[in-house]
């Protein structure tokens, strides 16, 4: 008796600690009751918390004392990241460009570069400090990509090369397409069209098929062997 | 082997079928008959006759031979390097919901890393009253929540944008998958730091080597957000972010970090690379929109698809696919065999699960003739799948991410298919 009298109060007990419970019988639900601090972990050292605490925001915080120009840029640019990024910025094969593209972002096929469509300076630094070079990131001292910053500002034709860029003149610095951003807004400009019940009969007079993916002919494996590259179609049984 | 299996089943299909002869037209029996008695039915096979494996034989077991095909794919002129790249999960070949770990999707910026269970570290640290270092062991600790999301990355369908480009169900739709997880709901952690008044959003980042970081707002980390260790029953794979990841319900899949080890409470988004120069939609007016972060409700017919036409002529058809939307539940599914002239209710495998995959099925019976499938998916908030011209009217072509219009696919004559457009 006095068992299964403590199994009923620990049933009222989960369900009253959680939001979504519909009845005291029926502890189902996927959220445990606790909110409360269980005290797991420990605390972290001063040390711990600066070693991985390494982003940096639009208005400067996280931004580590240092400085770095234009010409010392361009040389550890070349020794780090020229070989993806070209000796120009212009990008290889696929890796991306890093200048250019002014102008674009409202044609077909917009080319997006820090200097045509990134709005923060901030997000470049933060960017090639932790995770560049590709394939060998973190080797860069503070100084280094405050170099390799002020030099792709000046391969993007914003600043001259004389530049020096520091934690200092850092928010100085506007990017081009700063305000070329808005928030989220298709809960105002779709949502409204998109709900609306839908034709289920008659709902059109003609259909005709204006593009076929078969012209592009960009599928992989289209004319592979059967093992590896299944042709289209051909994959059934 | 496979030939052999496969003629198995079709010649078990035919029998059936004498079986049920009766009801059929006589034209339509003659077709199904047998001329002289299967060897599959009247001789012994080796499988009857000669012991199989032992159950020591495969202690972890991957899927039968046979089905060796069934497996993520890349598309290599997408990106300039497999190790900063994704692939896509044969959608075209699974069937119900859950999306086997072995074929998920992978998505890296700089390749799937080994960190394992002793040195995996979690640490909160920012607007918070205690700054803590969570060990794996820790997590395990703190009581457990299960749910069963989809995850999609928001270039899902991107290459479609300008038109139809890829021929394929994996190719156009399958930069997603749809596991349960087991983890702790992230509120519970947040609890256990404290978050400070003003701690109004999180940065999480990863461990590998891109450190991959997503702002979020609070509210949605105190909501549904899962720092997830299993997955489908088991530790999480390498690929999908061992031995912890984030998950982010409803939301694109760039959020749900792998590999998670921070957690910066803060007062504003810390405007990443991942939220700025990448994951932001341009419209066709240049300007772009940001914090795009929920998936609407989409849908696609997996089969018959260009991977997987039609190999039996007419007669009974299943045209299947998957529906899921990140606003809520499935609540129906609409199929066109005709481009949309016309829609029937497909019917669904299952009730919708919020932020989960549906199966849908519409049993049709197939005249031969040409079809343009399409399928059309509601959500519980009345959302209705767009077509993708309804949704280039809006946007234009250059937003490549979060395309989720209609889907249509020509079947043809000999039970081929191609991805198309249409009027």
């Amino acid at each position: 008796m006095s068992k299964s009298r403590k199994a009923a109060a620990l049933l009222i007990l989960m369900a009253a600690g959680s939001a979504n419970a519909e009845t005291p019988t029926a502890p189902s639900d996927a959220t445990p009751a606790v909110v409360q601090p269980v005290g797991l972990g420990r605390p972290a050292l001063p040390e711990e918390v600066a070693a991985w605490n390494l982003d940096v925001s639009p208005d400067g915080t996280g931004l580590p004392k240092g400085s770095g120009g234009v010409t010392a840029g361009e040389e550890i640019y070349l020794e780090h990241c020229a070989a993806c990024h070209g000796d120009f910025t212009e990008g290889l094969d696929n890796w991306p460009s890093l200048s250019g593209g002014e102008g674009t972002l409202d044609r077909e096929d917009p080319e997006k570069t820090i200097g045509s469509y990134w709005p923060h300076l901030s997000t470049v630094w933060d960017y090639v400090h932790r995770s560049m070079p590709f394939g060998n990131a973190q080797v860069l001292t503070a100084d280094d990509v405050y170099a390799i910053t002020a030099y792709l500002l000046y391969s993007n034709g914003l600043v001259e090369d004389d530049f020096v860029l520091s934690d200092e003149n850092f928010t100085e610095v506007q990017l081009p397409n700063a305000d070329g951003f808005i928030q989220d807004d298709r809960a105002k400009t779709e949502y409204p069209i998109f709900s609306t019940e839908p034709c289920m009969e008659n709902c059109k007079e003609s259909v005709e098929i204006t593009m076929h993916a078969s012209v592009l002919d960009v599928t992989p494996g289209s004319e592979g062997d059967a093992a590896q590259d299944a042709p289209a179609g051909a994959s059934v049984d | 082997m496979t030939l052999r299996s496969g003629t198995t089943s079709r010649r078990a299909f035919i029998r059936a079928g004498l079986a049920a002869s009766a009801a059929l037209p006589a034209a339509v029996s003659a077709a199904r008959g047998q001329g002289a008695p299967d060897p599959l039915i009247t001789e012994v096979q080796d499988w009857a006759r000669y012991s199989g494996d032992g159950v020591d034989a495969t202690p972890y077991g991957l899927p039968i031979h046979f089905e060796s095909d069934v497996i993520r794919r890349n598309v290599p002129w997408l990106t300039a390097d497999t190790i900063s790249s994704i692939n896509f999960t044969p959608i075209h070949r699974l069937d119900g919901t859950i999306t086997p770990a072995g074929c998920a999707f992978e998505r890296h910026h700089s390749g799937a890393i080994e960190l394992a269970k002793p040195d995996y570290r979690l640490m909160i640290n920012g607007l918070v009253e205690r700054e803590l270092v969570f060990t794996y062991d820790d997590l395990e600790r703190f009581p457990r929540s299960q749910g069963v999301y989809f995850c999609e990355c928001a270039a899902n369908t991107g290459m479609e944008w300008a038109g139809a480009q890829l021929n394929g169900s994996q190719f156009t739709h399958g930069m997603i998958h749809n596991m349960e997880y087991v983890g702790i709901p992230l509120k519970t952690l947040l609890a256990e730091v404290g978050v400070k008044p003003e701690g109004k959003w999180i940065y999480v980042e990863g461990a590998d080597a891109s450190s991959n970081g997503r702002s979020i707002p609070i509210e949605k980390a105190m909501d549904d957000v899962m720092v997830a260790f299993k997955a489908n029953g088991e530790a999480l794979r390498k690929e999908h972010g061992y031995p912890a990841r984030l998950v982010v319900p409803g939301w694109e899949g760039n959020l749900w970090v792998k590999w998670l080890r921070r957690i910066e409470v803060t007062a504003g988004p810390v405007e990443s690379r991942e939220e700025t120069s990448k994951y932001t939609d341009t419209l066709a007016n240049g300007i772009s929109r940001k914090w795009t972060w929920v998936m609407d409700a989409k849908s696609v017919v997996t089969a018959p698809s260009p991977q997987v036409g039609i190999k039996h002529g007419p007669g009974p058809l299943v045209i299947t696919g998957l529906a899921w939307s990140g606003r809520g539940a499935i609540t129906r599914v609409d199929v066109s065999v005709d481009g949309g002239k016309n829609w029937t209710t497909a019917r669904l495998a299952q009730p919708g699960v919020p932020r989960a995959m549906t199966r849908f099925y519409l049993d049709h019976v197939w005249d031969g003739e040409e079809m343009l499938v399409q399928s059309r998916a509601m959500d519980e908030t009345g959302y209705v799948q767009p077509t993708k011209n309804a949704l280039r009217e809006i946007r234009g072509e250059n937003s490549v991410y979060h395309n989720n219009g209609i889907q249509t696919w020509w079947i043809k004559k000999d039970g081929s298919a191609e991805n198309v457009e249409i009027s």
